[in-house]
């Protein structure tokens, strides 16, 4: 005897209308694969590639709580913002984000990183000056690298002084297509 | 330090009990009823899911929540009764024995439906109602003898 879908998303929605959960999660398709997307009360917390669901709902409770549920409806604004976005739509996005998992540091450079606009290109060194610690390029390339929001909190947009792509937490193809996307790649030195 | 481990994220728990609770809810209160009974469960399991500082036995916990919610939704037909009555050979054994249990105190009526109207063991009822086994046993026997006097 089993749940039947029905039941089951009835109960999903029901907790999460009911204000109960600390994380929603849904799985979302995209040009660049498959994608999980969380959100907390305050805000859109994640976005992860290759989504290996325990792993990432067991982050995701470390971080926030432990009742994480999938639920489709809190995800739907990131949903929609994200088609928009794969659809040539849309160039900034407008949601709330929850970076409470992230150290001060990082929170600094994510915030800068927030305004780097649509279809331009930074480089580490530059977001470490504007983050007041120059010396700390490499430190905002495992902030990038730890990017708990990629694409919204565009981390792509960052390359290396000599325009070289670098890295990319999601692989570099998905850099790449972002990049030409937003029609950025011909500003690097590919 | 087992007893320390946090519980896991709340859908692998789901995951991992919603077909054992919605199992348990069909024996308990039949298909209908059960669906009610299992939002109401997991629902109710969520409110208290935060503040868990262990995952032991979390099935057993969660069969608890579910056989409370079942007690509860049980009572909950006691206390209306129903007004415009369905045609009588639809209704199931349950709901007849309700009805002429009506006038038993809470507990006997409460033991002599789940033990005859659903066919329950002893044990499950008196987890259900929160007692033993043994008065389990007690309170639905003595419904009985009192419906016997009632019907003489």
């Amino acid at each position: 005897m089993t749940v039947s879908p029905a039941l089951d998303r009835r109960f999903r929605e029901a907790a999460a209308a009911a204000g109960l959960l600390d994380v929603a999660y849904d799985l979302t398709d995209s040009p660049v694969g498959m994608l999980l997307v969380a959100t907390t009360d305050r805000g859109l917390c994640r976005i992860s590639f290759d989504p290996i669901v325990d792993r990432a709902t067991e982050d995701l409770a470390r971080a926030f709580g432990t009742r994480v549920l999938r639920a489709a409806k809190p995800i739907d604004p990131v949903r929609r913002q994200l088609d928009e976005y794969f659809d040539s739509k849309r160039t900034q996005f407008e949601l709330p984000l929850d970076l409470r998992g992230a150290a001060p540091f990082s929170r600094q450079v994510l915030r800068r990183l927030a305004r780097v606009p649509y279809g331009q290109v930074t480089t580490y060194g530059a977001l470490a000056r504007e983050a007041e610690r120059p010396q700390a390029a490499r430190a905002v390339g495992t902030v990038m690298n730890r990017n708990p929001i990629p694409i919204v909190l565009p981390c792509h947009r960052v390359v290396g002084a000599n325009g070289s792509l670098v890295g990319y937490a999601g692989g570099l193809e998905r850099k790449e297509l972002l990049l030409k996307l937003e029609g950025a790649i011909d500003n690097t030195l590919l | 330090m087992a007893l320390m481990r946090m519980p896991p994220p709340f859908e692998t728990f789901y995951e991992e009990n919603r077909d054992a609770v919605l199992r348990e809810l069909r024996r308990l209160l039949g298909a209908q009823a059960a669906e009610d009974a299992y939002q109401e469960t997991f629902l109710r399991a969520l409110r208290a899911y935060g503040k868990l500082r262990h995952s032991d036995n979390l099935r057993a916990w969660v069969l608890t929540i579910a056989r409370r919610v079942a007690v509860d939704q049980l009572r909950r037909r006691e206390t209306s009764p129903p007004v415009a009555e369905p045609a009588v050979d639809k209704r199931p054994a349950y709901a007849e024995l309700g009805e002429l249990a009506t006038e038993l105190p809470r507990k006997e009526r409460a033991a002599v439906v789940l033990r005859y109207g659903y066919d329950l063991s002893y044990a499950t009822i008196g987890a259900a109602l929160g007692s033993s086994e043994e008065a389990a046993r007690q309170a639905a026997s003595s419904g009985v003898r009192r419906l016997r006097r009632r019907m003489q």
